[in-house]
């Protein structure tokens, strides 16, 4: 009878998973069974470290004209052994600018998100707790700023500014924080009525303590679904101002800029291999990242415990 | 209802004035002094100042930002700093294009979209169904320039079925119905283009509405009384599951019209989305700004009218 008793008290409630396995385990093992989330893992860490690695793995200088034994530029060659998807229409190795590019796009993704987190996550978190007229005024300011198609209103201020990668990172970051903010408040909503919120108010906690130690902590799981998304969203929106002539700009390579070699109907038509490479780098980068935040939508959401 | 789509309405007018207040503001970060750039550089500064206090610029900004919103209430949107013409007018000439491609868009993201979506839950986890998926995630993830070169290059150059920009032929007397079928063909490419990846999204939005839908006790129970699996699918599934794609219907506003800057640049068409470009690369504030303006109230009335038909569909939404 005991031997039954203890034997029922280590399966736990949640039966063969047991409870001493931690939430973040659990989530890992649901999001290993997803193989296209895997997949885009993968791709992810191999273009993080070819961005790492770039100046020891490019073949070429990406910035340097290449020229012949007869001290000419070889401009826009095709794909050969030497270069391995040809050169550009300045003679350079498009495929050491294509490794190159892969460090701003990245790092564009990551940091504008960053940015765009730390404010959304700041504003939604005053918006939820405080509620009232905070609230009021910092939705109003969102669903103002939400009314703006993004791309426009990044366009549009990276012409007021000087188009360089930073300010690019900045104004990415200062559009896409709305959508930040408005999640994080209706989370804090959700878990403000919680009962141990309750608890450590009623134990004194400081309404700062509260939110950083307790709430913040209890919305990770969907901030980092979102921030995921956002980041493939940043990469994006990256492509399109370079590709327009408003984002980074040449000599220093971006996916986006190299594709705006395209709008010439000679490239286009005639040297594909200097615009879809780096078309399909920004296409299969995206996709990675969305298959990683679907993946971790479903991996993070308790609801789909088994 | 109607006390619920005037409250909607009233609202909708503080977003508007934040959003004139947030053009405002942005248009303050115009680098230059708009005074030098109109007018002849060797003017003496005793002949800027008063030519400034005669256009209220030596005024409290927020002065300055009440005339600007009387005038912008009155339609007139400023003038071009080059060549004066009115910025309202310069918009309006460009709108019907960029209607046209937008419009086709949405049709046909929503045309094929939603039978997509319907087929892709009713066959879950098949594989024309993993198809379907991994197709969608292609189409969110594919950037707006990249595919549209890409028809341009296999529909227009390689294949030769499309031409490769423009609204119609060039030099071309076309009437009746040779004119349409070359409009058409002109619209076709930039139109997918600017379709897919909100297709994509559609199918997404209607493949789990839809599955959510086909849980609830309700389809249980027509399958039990023995309605055919076409009858539930369309008849009770299809409705309820519609719902919620209305709020995409909302989403594809802001979505295509920020889509047609870059579509309209790749296709060469001549709607606003080009004529932001073109004023951005010639620093024509004016033009950017009203721009902005414009489309941001658009997408403020397409929420609006997302919001009244959702009210309409699900009756359970509270009027109060």
């Amino acid at each position: 009878m005991s031997q039954i008793n203890s034997t029922e008290i280590t399966k736990s409630p949640r039966g063969s998973v047991g409870i001493e396995r931690s939430f973040s385990k659990r989530a890992w093992n649901r999001f290993k069974k997803n193989k296209l989330a895997l997949f885009g893992l993968g791709v992810i860490l191999l273009l993080i470290i070819l961005a790492l690695c770039a100046p020891i793995i490019s073949p070429y200088n990406p910035f340097i004209t290449v020229r012949n034994e007869f001290g000419l530029a070889n401009t826009s060659q095709p794909p050969s052994s030497n270069h391995l998807l040809g050169t550009d229409n300045l003679g350079r190795d498009v495929l050491s600018r294509m490794i190159f590019a892969g460090r701003i796009s990245l790092s564009v993704g990551l940091v504008s998100v960053s940015i765009a987190c730390s404010i959304g996550v700041v504003l939604g978190a005053l918006a939820g707790y405080f509620g009232k007229w905070v609230d009021s005024l910092i939705m109003r300011v969102t669903d103002v700023v939400i009314c703006f198609p993004v791309l426009f209103l990044v366009i549009t201020v990276s012409t007021m500014l000087k188009p360089n990668i930073f300010n690019v990172m900045a104004i990415i970051g200062l559009v896409y924080w709305t959508r930040v903010a408005r999640m994080v408040r209706g989370e804090i909503l959700r878990v403000r009525e919680l009962d141990f919120i309750q608890a450590s108010r009623a134990l004194g906690a400081s309404d700062f303590r509260i939110i950083g130690r307790h709430v913040i902590p209890n919305i990770m799981a969907p901030l980092l679904v979102q921030a995921t998304l956002l980041t493939a969203q940043a990469i994006l929106i990256e492509a399109s101002l370079s590709f327009l002539g408003v984002g980074v700009q040449q000599p220093t390579p971006s996916w986006g800029n190299m594709l705006n070699a395209a709008t010439s109907i000679t490239v286009l038509g005639f040297r594909p291999w200097i615009w879809i490479p780096p078309g399909l780098a920004i296409l299969i980068t995206v996709l990675s990242i969305n298959f990683i935040g679907d993946g971790l939508r479903d991996a993070l959401d308790p609801k789909l415990e088994e | 209802m109607q006390k619920y789509i005037i409250r909607r309405i009233v609202q909708a007018i503080p977003i508007l004035f934040g959003i004139t207040l947030l053009t405002f503001m942005i248009m303050q970060l115009a680098p230059g002094n708009p005074m030098v750039t109109m007018i002849d550089p060797s003017i003496s500064m005793e002949d800027l100042a008063r030519a400034e206090q005669s256009l209220g610029l030596d005024r409290p900004l927020i002065v300055q930002y009440w005339q600007w919103l009387k005038q912008i209430l009155s339609g007139n949107l400023g003038y071009t700093i080059r060549t004066g013409q009115p910025v309202s007018a310069l918009i309006g000439a460009r709108l019907p294009a960029t209607l046209l491609l937008t419009s086709t868009a949405l049709v046909i993201s929503f045309i094929l979209g939603v039978p997509l979506g319907v087929f892709s839950a009713s066959h879950k986890y098949s594989i024309p169904d993993y198809g379907l998926t991994l197709g969608a995630f292609v189409g969110i993830s594919i950037p707006g320039f990249f595919l549209g070169l890409g028809l341009i290059y296999i529909f227009a150059l390689k294949l030769g079925w499309f031409p490769t920009s423009g609204l119609m032929g060039i030099g071309m007397n076309y009437e009746g119905w040779p004119y349409f079928i070359d409009r058409v063909r002109h619209l076709f490419l930039p139109a997918l283009a600017l379709a897919l990846p909100n297709m994509a999204a559609v199918m997404r939005f209607t493949r789990s509405s839809m599955i959510e839908v086909l849980t609830h006790d309700y389809i249980r129970t027509s399958r039990a009384k023995g309605l055919s699996a076409k009858v539930v699918l369309f008849k009770h599934a299809l409705r309820n599951s519609l719902i919620p794609v209305i709020t995409i219907f909302g989403l594809s506003i802001p979505f295509l019209f920020g889509g047609a800057y870059i579509t309209e640049q790749v296709f060469n068409w001549p709607g606003m989305g080009s004529l932001g470009i073109a004023a951005i690369t010639g620093r024509e504030y004016p033009i950017v700004m009203g721009l902005n303006l414009f489309t941001s109230t658009l997408v403020l009335m397409g929420n609006l009218i997302a919001d009244i038909l959702y009210a309409f569909v699900d009756p359970r939404i509270r009027y109060s």
